[in-house]
């Protein structure tokens, strides 16, 4: 007789007062396959835990937002912002569906450049770039967005002893009614120190002012604080072209989309809730549609949208490592799966699905990670279904800032893998090694022996 | 080991203990169990039945044997005087 699949004993107690801090139960069904390839055959062949990157909704997700926008703007440009995900596959899938890259330190800039992209299309944003980079850039014909008044003067150094006409932007903060704002960044609109900026560029004959950007938040909620911003970001275009006669190229509105994530403490999922790229298109190109531009002047909209684009076009695979109960009675599950691969799951309450078929019976659980450190906890509480010792789980939506913001911590870093559009799987970043992490590393002569 | 007599057991998975007016549900293994329990089958007997008729092993089911009784006893659906 052949025996039954086995799933552990449970009791639980009914509570009237649902639904409890673990919240409803939300997983229905097994996630056995990525685009049509299996988890457990992944795992076998590449190990775990593994990143699997979807080639397709990579695609997808960007062609969608260029339609989103384009449908409702003349002229649109996306800029892959690389810290969201900086694998060169990645941005290069990105490139080939003809973003430019968006880049905030020089080593992310370079990376642009091994990847290919012309340096005209390079948009290189932040509050650190050396001396060297902005050579690089003024060389590159970059487009330089400015964050401060020491950035200003040392490109207007440069540029002048270079003899090339730097081409900048500045980056603008403002209040559109969020909390928190984001002044750190850029000059403030309605101080005036953007004003003030933009003076000194027009003043300087080794700058050209080819753009405005701004960058409001990120994981915003509020189509209508881009709706403010867009049209804030119009009056200074306009104010420049009344008062210098000088018409701005673009306007960049930066990043911060909400993916479709869960963020911590949000009581409804976030697909339920968060807008939609359709929502944000619509907010952003009606402010500046309805702003004072003639409609054959309208500047170029660039916008560099990272996580919105890749959190769901990426899965986290992992195996359980036992199941455990904790002194207060509930229930815990160990994965291979710790807080130094995904580092979102300290923003997100991450969506775990199991990688094969259970019931309909769940237990309130605690998911931690394998690292021996208490800061390890993947979710502080889930109604998971009965998943056994060796058992995998998907991860999903995990594509945003985990595979630039992973730590080499106890662990070493695991293998990313993509999926092609035919099925294929590809490695696309190998997995550490200790040899790899030994190579960073020196002893001094003297510590080279000892003895015990 | 004994489940206590006035604990109700029904067929479709819910356990009911009187005394407290406390509702449980248990998955179809559980059941089993808590039958097995009823009739007062020793532990290493229905250890047994679990490995003979369930894709597992025998530490695995040990654990797990361990922990479900473990939460019978939070529970009170244990007879007291009986020991572990
Ligand atoms: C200047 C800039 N642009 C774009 C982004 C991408 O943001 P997001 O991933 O929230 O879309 C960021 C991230 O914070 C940023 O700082």
């Amino acid at each position: 007789m052949e025996k039954q699949r086995y799933e552990r004993p449970i009791i639980k107690k009914l509570e009237s007062n649902m639904p409890n801090k673990f919240g409803m139960r939300t997983e229905y069904r097994p996630m056995t396959h990525i685009d049509n390839v299996g988890v457990k055959d992944l795992i076998n062949e590449h190990g775990s835990p593994l990143f699997v990157i979807s080639e397709k909704s990579v695609r997808d997700n960007i062609r969608n937002a260029r339609k989103a926008f384009e449908t409702r703007y003349p002229k649109v440009q996306f800029a892959w912002s690389y810290k969201t995900n900086y694998l060169d596959a990645v941005c290069r899938t990105f490139h080939q569906e003809g973003s430019w890259a968006e880049v905030v330190s020089g080593f992310e800039y370079d990376k642009a450049i091994h990847n290919g992209v012309d340096g005209s299309k390079i948009i290189f944003n932040g509050p650190d770039k050396t001396e060297d980079d902005l050579e690089k850039a003024i060389k590159n014909n970059s487009l330089i967005h400015i964050d401060h008044l020491d950035e200003l003067y040392t490109v207007r150094k440069l540029a002048e002893r270079m003899d090339i006409k730097a081409q900048v932007a500045i980056r603008v903060n403002m209040d559109t009614g969020i909390y928190p704002m984001w002044d750190r960044f850029g000059f403030n609109y309605e101080n005036g120190q953007a004003w003030d900026a933009l003076n000194k560029i027009m003043r300087s004959d080794v700058m050209e002012l080819v753009g405005l950007h701004t960058h409001i938040g990120t994981f915003m909620l509020s189509p209508n604080a881009y709706a403010v911003a867009a049209g804030k970001m119009a009056d200074l275009a306009i104010g420049i072209r009344d008062k210098y006669g000088h018409e701005i190229q673009y306007i960049d509105m930066g990043g911060g989309f909400a993916s479709q994530n869960n963020l911590k403490g949000a009581y409804l999922p976030g697909t339920d809730i968060n807008p939609t790229i359709d929502d944000f298109a619509e907010a952003i190109t009606s402010a500046l549609i309805n702003s004072n531009f003639k409609p054959e002047k309208l500047p170029l909209l660039i916008l560099e949208t990272g996580r919105a684009l890749i959190d769901d076009a990426a899965y986290l695979l992992g195996t359980v490592i036992s199941n455990k109960r904790l002194s207060d009675g509930r229930r815990s599950t160990i994965l291979d799966i710790g807080v130094n691969v995904l580092f979102t799951s300290f923003w997100y309450d991450h969506k775990i699905t199991p990688a094969q078929p259970f019931t309909q019976h769940t237990e309130d659980t605690v998911v931690y990670g394998p690292l021996c450190m208490n800061i390890d906890v993947i979710r502080e509480n889930i109604s998971l279904p009965l998943l056994n010792k060796g058992d995998h789980v998907v991860i999903q939506n995990v594509g945003a800032y985990n595979m630039t913001q992973w730590m080499q911590f106890i662990t070493l870093r695991p293998r990313i893998v993509m999926i092609d559009l035919e099925g294929n799987v590809h490695v696309v970043r190998e997995r550490e090694n200790l040899q790899r992490l030994l190579e960073f590393e020196k002893v001094p002569e003297h510590l080279k022996t000892f003895e015990l | 080991m004994k489940i206590k007599k006035n604990v109700a057991v029904s067929d479709s998975g819910f356990v009911f203990n009187p005394t407290t007016g406390e509702s449980f549900s248990v998955n179809p293994i559980g059941m089993k169990i808590v039958e097995m329990l009823k009739k007062e089958t020793p532990t290493q007997e229905i250890s047994n039945y679990i490995l003979e008729n369930y894709e597992t092993d025998a530490p695995t089911i040990d654990k797990d044997l361990y922990d479900f009784i473990e939460m019978l006893k939070q529970y009170s659906l244990i007879e007291e005087n009986e020991k572990a």
